[in-house]
Parts: C-alpha cells; sequence; structure tokens
C-alpha cells in the first residue's frame, strides 16, 4: 500500500513496431476529433500519442526506428510555470493536468513544451454524424481555442482508484482497467503503465533495471531536466548498421 | 547657426495651436484612409474570431507568430515616452521640450496598439478579462504569479496608466489655452472639464510642476520592468534555445530604447514638414537626438553581438543550427541581412556625419530604417525560434502569416498613426507651456561679437547675464 501515486509509464523502443495502433486508441478513447489530411497539411492534426518514424542507415541498409512520443508528465515541467490562469498544473499522483475550462488558449505551454506534445485546437472540433454516438461520455469534449493533451487516460485511473478506495483493496497493475487506452491497444507489450511509487509495480522494477549503469533506460531530454515520468528503453540491434564513411 | 529665433507667446500660441483651431487639406483624407485601414484590421479580428484562429498561419510547433512579434515591436516603441519625457527630464538635457508630449502620445498609442495583438491572438478572446483581472474569488483560485502573462498586464497596464496620467498633467495648462480659445459653447465646457479649472496660478503651477516631475520618477523602475518582463516572456521556457537566454532582458530594453528614440525622430520630422513647426523643432533638436541615437544603437548592437556569442560558445548542435537557421536559411537569411544592414550598419555611420544629424529628411529616412531593422529583429527572433531545428526532426514545420494576421498588423500601425492625427486635432502635440519656459530659460550665448539665446542651452535666466553684462 502505497500514501500517493506517481503514474508513469516505461516504453520499451526495441518492442514497438510502429503499427499506430495507440494512435488509434487515443484518439477513440480520448474524443480527438479526427485528424483529416488538410489538418497534417496544416501541421495541425491532434495527436495525444504519435509515432514518431525515424529513417537510420543508407539503402540497401535502412532501417525504420519508431519511437511513441507522448505527453512524458514531467516533474518539473516547463508548461506549468507559465500558465496564467492555472489551465495546467502538476497535481500530487505525478500527472501533468490540463483544465480545459481554464484555458484561455495563450499557447504559452505549448512553446515551452520541448516535446511538443501540447495541440492546440485551431478549428471547432466535428466529427461526422455516424461518429457522434460513440464519443466517450467520461471525457470532455474540448472546444476550439484552448490547448489539450495526454492525461494518461485520467478518467479510468480516476474510476479505478476510486473503486478499489470503495473495495478497500490495493490497487495493482491493471486492475480495473487502470491502464491507458494506448496501453491496452499495444500489441507488442512495448507500453507498460504503472506507479512508480510502488516498489512492487511492474513499472517500478523495470525503471529500476533499466536506469542503473549499463541499463538499457533514458528519458528523453534528460539535460533539460524536466524529471519526466516517461522511461523509454533503448533499442537492441542484432544487426548494427554500418556507419557511413566519413 | 546655433540661433533660436525669439517668438513671442502670441505667436507661440498661434503657431502650436493651428494644427486644433484649423484643419489641415491633408487631415481628413489622411484620417478616413487610416480609419478604413483599422477597420479592416477589425473586420479581420472578428473574422478570426468566428472562425478560430486556424485562419492564421500558426501550427504546432510554431504556436506564436508575427503578433507576438508585432507586440513586442510595440513595446519598444512605447519606450520613447519615458525615455524622452523621464529620463531627459530628470537629467535636464533641454532639447527634449518641443517633443516631450508627441512621444509620450506615442507611447500610449503604442501600448494599446501593443496590447491589441496579444488579447486577439489567444484562443478564446472572450475570456480575456479573466486572464488580467482574474480574480474569480468564488472558485478561488488566484492567478499564477510564476507566469510571466501574468506579469506583462501589470507591468504594460502600469506603465499605460502612468503615461496616461504624465500627457495629461503636462496638458493641463494647454488645455486652459484651448478652454479660453474654444468658439463654440459645447467645445468650450468640454476643455472646461478637461482643464480641471486650471487658472495659471502660482500654487496650480506648482503643483503641475510637482506632478510631472514625481510622474517622471516614479514611472523610471517601468522603463527597465516592462521590457524585461516582455523578454521574459521567451526567456523562461527552457526549452526553446534561442529564447532561453539570460541576456534577454537588458538586450530587448536597449532594442526598444533604439526604436523608440528612433521613432521620437521620425515624429519630429513628421511634424516639421506636417504641421509646420521648423520654428520649435530646430536642426539642434534633430543633432541632438541623433548623437543620443549613435550611442544608444551602439550599445544595442553589443548587446545584440552578445547574444550570438553566448549562443554559440557553447557549441550545442541546436543552438548552432538555430543561428544557422536565423543568419543563413531562406527565407530567414535575407531578413536577416536586411535586419542588419538597416538597424546598424547603414544608420549609424551616417549619423556620425554632421550634416546627416542637422537635416531633417536624413533623419528621418534613416529612422525609418532603424525600425524597418528592429520590426525584423523580433521577427527574426520569435519565428525561427520556434521553428528552431530540434533533436526531433520529426516536428520540424514552418510558418507563413496568413493574410489575416498581416491585416491586423498593418491594422497596428494605422491605429497608432490615426490615433495621434485625431489627438492632434483635438489637443496640440507641442507642449506651449514647455516651450515658453524654455524660451524663458534659454541660455545666452557668445558668438563672435554678439550674445544671442541658444537653441538647446539653458541656464540661469536672461536677467543674470544682463547685470552682469
Amino acid at each position: 500500500m502505497v500514501d500517493s501515486n506517481k503514474w508513469g509509464m516505461v516504453v520499451d523502443i526495441d518492442r514497438c513496431t510502429g503499427c499506430q495502433g495507440c494512435v488509434v486508441a487515443c484518439q477513440s478513447e480520448n474524443n480527438i476529433p479526427i485528424n483529416l489530411e488538410e489538418h497534417f497539411n496544416q501541421r495541425r492534426a491532434i495527436q495525444w500519442i504519435r509515432i514518431e518514424r525515424y529513417w537510420e542507415g543508407e539503402y540497401p541498409d535502412v532501417k525504420a526506428r519508431f519511437i511513441p512520443i507522448m505527453c512524458q508528465h514531467c516533474g518539473s515541467a516547463p508548461c506549468e510555470p507559465v500558465c496564467p490562469v492555472y489551465a495546467t498544473y502538476h497535481n500530487n499522483e505525478g500527472l501533468n493536468v490540463q483544465v480545459y475550462n481554464r484555458c484561455i488558449g495563450t499557447r504559452f505551454c505549448a512553446n515551452g513544451c520541448p516535446y511538443h506534445v501540447r495541440f492546440f485546437n485551431f478549428w471547432e472540433p466535428e466529427w461526422p454524424e455516424s461518429l457522434k454516438n460513440q464519443l466517450n461520455p467520461d471525457v470532455t469534449v474540448r472546444s476550439r481555442g484552448i490547448m489539450e493533451k495526454c492525461s494518461f487516460c485520467v478518467q479510468r485511473i480516476q474510476r479505478s482508484t476510486r473503486e478499489s478506495e470503495r473495495d478497500n483493496e490495493v490497487l495493482e497493475d491493471g486492475d480495473r482497467g487502470l491502464n491507458p487506452a494506448c496501453v491496452n491497444a499495444c500489441a507488442s507489450n512495448s507500453l507498460i503503465f504503472g506507479n512508480f511509487n510502488d516498489p512492487d509495480s511492474t513499472v517500478s522494477k523495470m525503471k529500476e533495471d533499466a536506469m542503473q549503469e549499463g541499463g538499457r533506460g533514458y528519458r528523453l531530454m534528460e539535460n533539460l531536466g524536466t524529471d519526466t515520468n516517461v522511461i523509454y528503453l533503448r533499442k537492441v540491434d542484432e544487426f548494427v548498421v554500418e556507419a557511413p564513411h566519413g | 547657426m546655433q540661433e533660436h529665433t525669439q517668438l513671442s507667446h502670441k505667436q507661440i500660441n498661434e503657431d502650436l495651436l493651428k494644427g486644433v483651431l484649423t484643419v489641415p487639406k491633408w487631415w481628413l483624407p489622411a484620417v478616413s484612409f487610416l480609419g478604413l485601414v483599422v477597420l479592416t484590421g477589425l473586420g479581420a479580428f472578428f473574422f478570426m474570431m468566428y472562425h478560430g484562429l486556424g485562419v492564421t498561419g500558426l501550427n504546432r510547433p510554431v504556436m506564436w507568430g508575427v503578433f507576438i512579434a508585432n507586440f513586442v515591436f510595440w513595446i519598444g516603441i512605447s519606450h520613447a515616452g519615458i525615455m524622452i519625457s523621464a529620463i531627459l527630464r530628470l537629467t535636464q538635457a533641454e532639447w527634449r521640450r518641443p517633443i516631450t508630449r508627441a512621444a509620450e502620445v506615442m507611447t500610449v498609442f503604442s501600448l494599446i496598439a501593443a496590447l491589441h495583438t496579444p488579447l486577439m491572438h489567444v484562443g478564446r478572446p472572450w475570456r480575456v478579462l479573466y486572464w488580467i483581472f482574474p480574480y474569480d474569488f468564488s472558485r478561488g483560485i488566484w492567478p499564477n504569479i510564476r507566469s510571466p502573462f501574468v506579469w506583462d498586464p501589470s507591468a504594460v497596464g502600469t506603465y499605460l496608466i502612468a503615461s496616461s496620467l504624465f500627457v495629461f498633467v503636462c496638458l493641463l495648462p494647454d488645455i486652459a489655452i484651448l478652454r479660453d480659445r474654444a468658439k463654440k459653447p459645447i467645445v468650450k465646457k468640454i476643455y472646461a472639464q478637461m482643464a480641471l479649472g486650471f487658472r495659471g496660478t502660482p500654487r496650480q503651477w506648482k503643483l503641475q510642476i510637482l506632478a510631472g516631475i514625481l510622474l517622471s520618477a516614479l514611472v523610471l523602475p517601468v522603463f527597465v520592468s516592462v521590457h524585461s518582463i516582455v523578454s521574459w516572456d521567451f526567456a523562461v521556457l527552457i526549452g526553446v534555445e534561442g529564447w532561453h537566454s539570460t541576456i534577454f532582458a537588458p538586450y530587448f530594453i536597449i532594442g526598444a530604447i533604439h526604436s523608440g528614440v528612433s521613432a521620437v525622430a521620425m515624429l519630429m520630422a513628421l511634424s516639421v514638414w506636417l504641421y509646420g513647426l521648423d520654428k520649435y523643432i530646430k536642426p539642434d533638436h534633430f543633432d541632438a537626438i541623433a548623437r543620443l541615437l549613435i550611442v544608444v544603437a551602439t550599445t544595442w548592437f553589443f548587446f545584440f553581438f552578445l547574444e550570438w556569442v553566448y549562443a554559440l560558445y557553447t557549441l550545442a548542435p541546436p543552438e548552432i543550427a538555430l543561428r544557422e537557421l536565423q543568419a543563413f536559411q531562406w527565407p530567414y537569411g535575407p531578413l536577416f541581412a536586411i535586419f542588419i544592414i538597416t538597424s546598424f550598419v547603414i544608420p549609424v555611420p551616417l549619423w556620425l556625419f554632421k550634416r546627416v544629424r542637422r537635416s531633417v529628411v536624413w533623419m528621418f529616412w534613416t529612422t525609418v530604417l532603424v525600425n524597418i531593422g528592429m520590426w525584423l529583429e523580433r521577427f527574426l527572433i520569435v519565428i525561427p525560434g520556434l521553428i528552431r531545428r530540434t533533436h526531433m526532426t520529426f516536428d520540424w514545420g514552418t510558418y507563413h502569416p496568413s493574410i489575416v494576421e498581416i491585416l491586423i498588423v498593418v491594422e497596428t500601425f494605422a491605429f497608432v498613426c490615426l490615433g495621434m492625427l485625431l489627438f492632434a486635432k483635438v489637443l496640440p502635440l507641442v507642449p506651449l507651456f514647455d516651450v515658453k519656459e524654455g524660451m524663458v530659460n534659454r541660455r545666452l550665448i557668445k558668438v563672435g561679437r554678439r550674445v544671442i539665446p541658444a537653441t538647446i542651452r539653458e541656464g540661469l535666466p536672461h536677467h543674470y547675464y544682463e547685470k552682469k553684462q
């Protein structure tokens, strides 16, 4: 039993196949407006989790590398102190929370985010008539002019912690639908979600293992001191691509 | 050359009130044109508010665009007022007299223009009041005082209130003159209300002068704070290499003085041409402001240089990539070249020549160049700063301002010009009483065998010298 929770994620790049299943799951769980081609062309598509694809090596020894990037829920987040209206703040469960009703859309936070995981609603979100009935009733539909970003599916975290408290049970990994939609959808188990304050949770053990000397773990842009709650595990390469000349 | 035309009070009243009591031929067409531009800009704003910020060119890595560059530019221009009226007043630089009011009025209008754009460019403009006065007691949420966006409205607001008060206090004696000259009873009544019963009694003069000195001393901290805070809007973000710099505050302030004082020189030239004030604004005044500008511009260039040295000294790849983007890549490379050439390389060497410093035409065009350059400077800080080449190449983006953004930026320029022209129609742009005071205080200098009143040097009153002789 732990006093307070510190939610976090471990992302194993070695397992990621870049299938985009997490992106679709997130899209439908969190009522994210449909990203049309024009939104991508305008660079205004909203994807709380995205797969970044990088090519490595020269033809014919080319490798596609995938890295899923979502809000890193930084312990000392650059986006939090700059919001004048407290629309984004750090809650006591290690989450970087976005309060849509407070947001006025200065976009200061989005400029501050080194991971570019904050998304602005440039247009009024629209769904085709056929999709309106599939909107998730647990998640607010955001209006135009405000910021949104990954919440680690806070609605699921809230529901499962509330229910486990009601039943006086200890909430363990993945109990009562705790996992975010992306984690549930990940076919290769490269996303693992859990409580870093609970020493027995999978993520804590993985973190301990990965962050020791010679481990595979790293944080994105650690040099900025953002103290993220997402740990990435490095790719393990069987075939080392030879570095190009020079 | 240094001789000043000694003018009677009657002459001064006639000259300086000409713009108010008569309508110049160009005034109506100019005002209606500017009004049209302002209305178009407002139309663009409402269009943007109706359809959402999608109509701008902003996108994911570049969340701030020309609006913010323009905001910084106008805040910079607004430093003119404080520089001219507070610092020069307290250091007793007497050449400031005829231009104080124009500079202060420009400060007020440029602050309003500066406030336009950030307020318009938020996602939900109808909630802006909740940001600036966010004291929503019912919900128990105080504003986030760690955010530079809370410091911004308080600093700019303080500046706006202080400058408006300053303008008003300095206007009182002139409004009283206008009240006495107004022919229409309604106009007379309005001026009478505005003059607050100023009759020129010794006590009133004493209070008026004291208030002016007090306000200019109290506003001095704002001189440092406003643009520092504006610079912190950028400097606090650790994730943006080009912005996260400790030198930003002094660099922005000196840049603001550079563009602000240049704008005052532009104003001086315009008032000579449009209102025929060549008896009041003399080549000596241009000479003095150009000397000041040489110092300011060189200091600014030094800070600009330091900013680059600090950035490149780290040898951090993102910093170097950003500087390369700013200075060498299309389309920022050519803009960067224009910025350096117009804001320093052309004007400063020119100002070293006395003939340039004393020429209205030359001073006008060199200071116009400076302001083009300084606008580009802000543009080159804000936009390439966000387009920066981060480690995550997947998120690289670019930015093209849309027509809506351009219309609103043009609107801010038209707004300031329109404001100045309307002000000049209602109240004199050159302070009458200040000019008269200057005439009395003028120091006598000896040129050859003649003893003449100097243009900008003041000292003990006439009779002191007369007694001595």
